[in-house]
């Protein structure tokens, strides 16, 4: 697919975890930054919606077009639902989740790449 | 735990609470676990259901397992408490189960399921979720006391 997208996804997704991770390890709850950051996350994985659909226009379906349709509306709903869980639980605990919601993006990121180069276009 | 402030004050011994703490990321876990299970086992089963019935349907359950072991665990109360050791337990005997038997080759299995070699597909996230989970609410039940 695109790849400088899915890199740009990919680092700050591992920015993003960083930064919570020491966000937890200092003993703190979730808070408004954290939400802004998973804003700019949740930002560039609409962009990358946008390029897999142009470039499906452009190029043609994956092989496992269903799959792939299915990642990338999974990818961007992950953080959401981590902020909903996270944000009710008022202790470094809800953080942690920030850290592994970040964590999961990535994963499905390459799988999408994964499916994309898989066709052979 | 000793933090002052988070639980709110009640004067009834409050029941079990999985889903607060560390029980918090277990849930995000194993809630995603329930949907990788659930969305893997309904691919297979609806498009080559034919090519490995078995393991197939050994996905489903184990996307059950984790269906239920993820609401158990969100939910406080005494009975979500017993159903979550009870799906986790079932997990860990399933992942030790299908490891050892893919992993040591007893039968074929054509395809793998969230649990073949010990999920190994899942960076052995799958061996490692139930450990934790049996020692979250072992450690719930004696600080209950």
């Amino acid at each position: 697919m695109l790849e400088p997208v899915s890199y740009a996804i990919i680092v700050v997704c591992f920015a993003y975890a960083a930064w919570s991770l020491f966000a937890a390890a200092l003993n703190q709850i979730p808070r408004e930054p954290h939400v802004i950051g998973a804003g700019v996350i949740e930002l560039l994985l609409v962009v990358q919606l946008v390029v897999a659909i142009v470039m499906m226009f452009v190029d043609g379906r994956p092989d496992e077009f269903a799959v792939f349709i299915a990642y990338l509306l999974v990818v961007l709903i992950v953080l959401p639902l981590g902020l909903f869980w996270a944000l009710a639980e008022k202790s470094r605990w809800g953080t942690m989740v920030l850290v592994f919601a970040a964590l999961v993006i990535p994963v499905l990121v390459l799988r999408l790449e994964q499916i994309w180069e898989a066709t052979g276009v | 735990m000793s933090e002052p402030g988070i639980q709110p004050a009640s004067a009834e011994p409050s029941p079990p609470a999985t889903n607060t703490g560390p029980g918090r990321v277990l849930v995000a876990v194993y809630a995603l676990f329930a949907v990788a299970a659930t969305s893997r086992a309904a691919y297979q089963i609806g498009t080559k259901f034919d090519d490995a019935p078995v393991p197939y349907l050994l996905s489903a359950f184990a996307a059950v397992v984790y269906i239920v072991a993820t609401i158990a665990l969100a939910r406080p109360g005494r009975t979500s408490y017993w159903v979550a050791l009870a799906a986790i337990g079932i997990e860990m005997a399933g992942v030790l189960t299908i490891g050892a038997v893919t992993a040591f080759g007893v039968t074929d299995f054509p395809d793998d399921t969230v649990w073949s070699w010990f999920g190994r597909g899942y960076l052995f996230i799958p061996l490692v979720l139930p450990i934790l989970g049996l020692l979250w609410l072992r450690r719930l039940r004696v600080t209950a006391r």
